[in-house]
This record gives C-alpha cells, structure tokens and sequence, in this order.
C-alpha cells in the first residue's frame, strides 16, 4: 500500500482540522498561498478575513480568552507578519492562548532581505511564551502540535511558527503522522502545589484576623471561579478582583469588595492596606495594583498561588510562594481546610468586616448626574439593564474600559475581555468579533470610545462579510479621555494632542459598512435608544454616545502613595 | 555579587538569541558568556558570569528557566567550584632584555608562548579571572600589550555535583 502523501501548505490545514480548529483568522500574501489553497479545499476550518493583521490577532485572541481555546491566526511573511506583533504582545501581557502561523520568504532567499521578509522569529521574540523556525515539511505537523501544547499549557502564551514558502509549495511532500503524545524535555510546568507550601499558606490563612482574597487573571484562566467561590465562602473572606480577574468572583457576591488598584474600589485597597494576610491567586502584583511598592500593605504575610514561578516575588516578595495551577491549588487548599476542620472565627471575622462595611460606605464608586449631560458611568449602568447583566463586555483601553469594569458586575468568568497588560487601544471591536463568532446567539458588546474605535474600524467591514452583529457602544467625549484626565491631573490641564478634531459622523460610518447607526446626545433619550440598540437582532449596531467630556475617572490612586491613598473625586482625598 | 550560571539548554537555532534577548530586555547584566554543544550534541551548555543582588540573580534564574529551550540552570557560585578562563595575549618583545622578561613571567604564571613573531610573542594562559588580570597587568609593566583576547569563564561543581539531563 502506498503511504498517501500531502504537501506542506496541506499538512498546515489537516493538523489544524485534526486539533479541532474551527477558525482561522488571517489574510493571504505570497507566502502563504499555498496554505489559502489548501483551506480553499476543504472545509473543516473556517477561515475569517480580516482587513489588517492586527485585527487578526485580536479576533483570535478574543475567540481563546471567551472560549478558553487556543486562538488561531495566519499571516503572510513581512508587513503581514509585523501587523501581528500588537497583537502578539497583547496575548502574551494577558496569558492568552495563541498560535501564529507566519509566512517566511524560500529558505534560500532568507536573509538575502528578499521582498517581504522579515525575521519575525526575532522580532517577536521577547513577546512570546515561544517560536519555531520550520525548516521541513515532514516536521509540519509535529510542529504546530507542540506549539499548540505550548501555547495552552502552565501559563498560557502566543507561540508563533515560521513557515518558509518552499515547504508548503505542491513539490515537496510528506506523511501526515501527529504523536499522540507531546513530550518535550525542557518543558515540564508544576501543577501542582508543594504539600509543605499548602500547609503553611492554610496555616497563615486560618490564623489572620484581616485577611484579603487578591484573585487575578490566572483564576479566570484556570476556570478556577467555582474553586475561588467556594473558598470565599468558607472563610467568609472579602475578595477583590484585579482588573484581568473580574468574574473570578460574582461581582453581586457579597463578598465582592470590588476591583483593586488604580481606579479600584476604596474598600478593596483600604482592606489589602489593612490586611495581616492577603492571599493572591493568579494575580501578578502588577504597578496598576501596588501603586508604590516601598509602602506596599507592610503588614501583610503575603501568601501567592502562580503557575510562573517568574511571577513571585518579582516586585513584591511573597512570604509563602505556592507554584502550581490555581485550581489544583485551590482544590488542594480546600481539602487541607476541611482536614484541619476549620471553623471561623465570628468575632474576628465580624470585626473585619464592620471595618470594611465603614469604607464601603464612602461609595467610591459613584458619580454625580450635576447637569443634563450623559455621564459616561450612565451608560454602563444602562448597558447592564438593557442585557440584565449577560454579555460579553469586550473592551478598548481607556475612560470607558475604567468605567465598564467599575459599574458592570460581571457574575461569570471569561465575560469581562479587556486588554489589560498591554493596553491595546484597538483591541475591543475584533475581540468582540471573536467571542460573536464563538457565541453567536449570546449579547457581545463592544465598549469603546471616539479614540479606540478608530484604531480598527476598518473590522466593520469584516463584521459584515462574517455576519457578526457585536453592539458598539462608544462613549464619544471628543477627546482621548484618559490622556485628558491626566494632562488635567498632572499637566496643568495642557490638552496636548488628546483632542480629537475631525471626528467621522460614526452614524453615517457605519451605515457605510452596511450596519445600523444611533447616535445619543440627550440624557432622557439614553436608556430608550440604549435598549432599541439590544433590541436590534442580526445586524450590527453602533451606538455613539456624546458623554460629558470632563469627566474623570474616580477613584484614583495618588501617585507615589501607597495602595491606598487615593483621591475620591476632584481634589478630595480618602 | 558576581555570580557564575551554568546553563544547560537544547542546541537548537535560536537558543541563544533567546538567552542574550532575555539578558537585555530585563536589563539584567552581562559580564561574559561562553556557549558550546556538549558531548551530547543535542545539548548546549552556556556559563554566564553576572552581577545582581539575590533579589535579581532570584528572578534571573527563574526567568531562564522559564525559557522553553532551557533544561536546567544552576548558580555555581552557590556551592564549591572551579572556574577558568583561557587568554591569548600578543606582546611587543623585541629586544633580547624583553624577551627574556616576557618569557619568565610566563613560566611564573604558567602559561605558555605560543608563537613566536619578529617583533612579538604570543601568550596563552588559563587561570580564573583574578589571575588572568594579574598576568595581564604584570605583562604591561613590562612590554607593550597589542591584543588580547579572553574566553569568558566556564565553570564546573566540585564533587559528585553536576548539570545533566537525567
């Protein structure tokens, strides 16, 4: 019998189609026609095409944080290769499972500066979990198997994988075999949690008086949020989520102190402030949280669970480290938990909280309706009723992304996406295309603003070739926003290019596309049109609110000050 | 502190890129790095000799490991080792006075001269890196040094101690 032989570009498809790729989000180039070629052939993968590189990654990277699956992209070599590295970059700040399959010049042209080559190994290099030079076609398969185990495994990252144009090309072929097994020597993440480690983290945890849950992004990417729950309500302990962590916990628990950090919650930072123990759970210790890390919580015993051992006591030191995943970890502190068969401590316990309930009660997260302009937090709020809470909220970096992860309380995991490491100004609309495209029949909404938007609105064509009806809610201030804010915090209130002239008509924009357009511009009129947007099925609406252009976000971290120190609105510190 | 890293990794194109990148886009420093495949050539073994408090040699350690191509990395500073470093150093010697200098306080250090020029000896010395700087300034007292060329250390455990795939 003969052995049926494929070429390169067919190798790439079928090993796609055999680790159940649904979706491939590209655009062709010279490169990579053999492989467009060969999806031409078949159908199990569903190619998307975008209208810039960038986009692609996004989609792929909105698609594997709302799915939890590995996100899919294909380039071709040079400028198609180079439009991903936001992109890249974007997933790699964010723990995103990726995998980007990039075109290179024939092997005998590299480094000759052929047209469209580029060394995209090098230049994505210190943006990646890991990359591949793929020199042979028989490795095809083998390669972007490993490069999947990669990217999905210990903490998650974007791989991508260099495919020169010779090995795909019909000449050359080769079986397709795929080791049932991936082993790779040099790559064996811990999982589990050291018993010594647990032992002592359970110690600290049931000895504190004040003690704080600080969940991050690794909870939601472990779909560690049953696990985290069932802790917080053992220990009947406050928790607060980092700005990668909303949904962790239901942002309606009671136990839910609010986001951290920043522009968290006066509660969430006064109670980390104040705490003997705080556990961190897959959160990173981020400057967006610490603020100052010389005054950061110096009384605290800080206990961190991280699958990246790089993570601990990287900017503040951990007293107990724990490596492992965190639900194996929480699993395993559960059950060491129920073994010491512990019991709160009702006094101590109540006396946390009577502490809290005192800076809940300043309301930090809250804004005054002084005139008759659209607040921007309004809008959220209006956002949140008219989908009663169940969306995906996909957002762009900025004012509006501040405002939706303070006034939109996520209940679930995986629907808060938001570019958070890197903030990626451009990411919210093709994220929002990716979690339609995995979810069709769920609301998925695009929070943005005048700014944002315009760094890939080219997508709303894309939109429309693929059928994805996202809600755009934009909250136009004509002006970038949070630019603005500081300039006027910081700056003198010098406006230096954070003015945006020249604005499209957003409405006519996107009937250009083909999609519906409402603008708002009355306070009265907003909740109304806010649910005719929702109420829309099938067709994209692109809702643009002209919100009150002075305002700031608040609460805020004083610069240089410790977690807590903030100011509460205008010239009024905590 | 100085530290001496040993770091044992695939020999694959690529690897060391990722090891310097990883150096430079962390700020971490370099004082010399050495890399060669290993009686196993599937295997590279590099030595790199830095600088850093414990709080950085903490994270340097932790983010090379982290690399995908990496299999292990070991501070031999913490323990009991040897470290060497070859120097190939050219000197003026010119006249007989110089000559025999340069060839006594080569046999003092133990090195041995290599070549011979018209006008110039050449050097070969191995020691760690205190004596090779001793050698070296004993030398200019004495000629003038043309060039010189320095492997950066490699270092090894003392003992049953060692850097392998298991």
């Amino acid at each position: 019998m003969t052995k049926e032989l494929f070429s390169g570009a067919e190798l790439v498809v079928k090993t796609l189609s055999a680790l159940k790729v649904k979706y491939l989000f590209g655009y062709p180039g010279g490169t990579v026609l053999d492989i467009y070629d060969a999806i031409f052939r078949q159908n199990d993968v569903e190619h998307i095409l975008v209208r810039h590189e960038q986009a692609a990654t996004h989609m792929a990277d909105g698609f594997a944080r709302a799915t939890g699956e590995v996100g899919v992209v294909l380039a071709t070599s040079g400028p198609g290769a180079t439009n991903c590295i936001t992109g890249i970059a974007t997933a790699y700040m964010d723990s995103i499972p990726m995998v980007v399959l990039s075109g290179q010049v024939p092997t005998g042209l590299i480094g000759d500066d052929a047209f469209q080559e580029t060394d995209i190994v090098g230049c994505s290099r210190p943006i990646v979990k890991h990359s591949f030079n793929c020199r042979k076609v028989a490795d095809i398969p083998n390669t972007i198997a490993k490069a999947f185990y990669i990217a999905s495994t210990g903490r998650p990252g974007p791989v991508v994988i260099e495919l020169p144009k010779d090995i795909l090309m019909p000449q050359f072929t080769a079986e397709f075999t795929l080791n049932s097994e991936i082993n790779i020597r040099s790559y064996n993440p811990t999982v589990k949690g050291h018993h010594r480690q647990i032992k002592k983290a359970v110690q600290a945890i049931t000895q504190a008086k004040r003690l704080v849950i600080y969940s991050g992004g690794g909870v939601i990417i472990a779909n560690a949020a049953a696990l985290l729950t069932q802790l917080v309500e053992k220990l009947n302990a406050p928790v607060t989520n980092t700005l990668m962590g909303l949904g962790g916990v239901s942002g309606l628990h009671d136990n839910f102190i609010g986001m951290l950090g920043m522009h968290g919650s006066l509660e969430a930072n006064k109670a980390m402030a104040h705490a003997d123990v705080i556990l961190a759970l897959g959160a990173r210790f981020d400057d967006r949280v610490t603020n100052n890390v010389k005054k950061f919580c110096p009384n605290a015993n800080i206990v961190h669970v991280d699958i990246d051992p790089t993570s601990i006591s990287k900017t503040i030191n951990a007293h107990i480290p724990v490596v492992g995943l965190v639900d194996i970890v929480l699993e395993q502190l559960l059950t060491e938990l129920d073994e010491k068969q512990f019991s709160i401590n009702e006094q101590e316990n109540q006396a946390w909280w009577q502490q809290i309930a005192q800076w809940r009660a300043v309301k930090s997260v809250s804004y005054e309706q002084t005139d008759g302009k659209i607040k921007p937090q309004r809008v959220i709020e209006a956002m949140y009723e008219a989908t009663q809470g169940d969306a995906y909220v996909c957002s762009d970096v900025g004012q509006h992304q501040m405002f939706a992860a303070q006034y939109y309380p996520f209940a679930k995991p995986r629907q808060w996406i938001n570019s958070g490491g890197l903030g990626t100004m451009g990411f919210g609309l093709p994220a929002a295309m990716g979690v339609k495209l995995a979810f069709p029949d769920s609301h998925v909404i695009c929070i943005t603003g005048d700014g944002s938007i315009q760094m890939n609105i080219q997508e709303l064509s894309t939109c429309l070739q693929y059928n994805l009806p996202v809600v755009i809610i934009s909250l136009n201030n004509r002006s970038l926003g949070m630019v603005r804010q500081w300039q006027d915090m910081v700056y003198g209130g010098r406006h230096s290019s954070s003015y945006m002239e020249s604005l499209p008509d957003f409405v006519k924009l996107a009937e250009s596309y083909g999609h519906v357009g409402i603008q708002i511009n009355a306070l009265d009129e907003l909740e109304e049109k806010i649910q005719q947007a929702f109420a829309i099925k099938n067709r994209l609406v692109f809702v643009d609110v002209l919100v009150d252009e002075n305002e700031h976000v608040y609460p805020m971290q004083i610069r240089t000050g410790a977690i807590d120190e903030m100011w509460i609105k205008k010239g009024v510190k905590a | 502190m100085r530290r001496i890293l040993a770091i044992l990794l695939e020999n694959e194109a690529g690897s060391l890129s990722r090891i310097v990148g990883l150096f430079s886009q962390r700020a971490f420093n370099i004082e010399s790095l050495t890399v060669a495949p290993t009686e196993d050539p599937s295997l590279s073994r590099i030595t790199i000799a830095t600088k850093g408090n414990d709080k950085i040699l903490e994270q340097i350690v932790k983010q090379v490991n982290k690399l995908i191509d990496v299999i292990k990395i070991t501070d031999l500073t913490e323990r009991s080792h040897v470290e060497r470093e070859l120097l190939l150093i050219k000197v003026l010697a010119m006249s007989d006075k110089s000559r025999t200098e340069v060839k006594r306080i080569t046999d003092i250090f133990r090195g041995a001269i290599i070549d011979i020029g018209k006008q110039t000896y050449t050097i070969e010395l191995t020691g760690d890196a205190e004596k090779l700087n001793a050698f070296i300034s004993t030398l200019a007292n004495e000629t003038e040094i043309i060039e010189s060329v320095r492997s950066g250390c490699v270092g090894i455990a003392r003992g049953e101690k060692a850097l392998r795939v298991k």
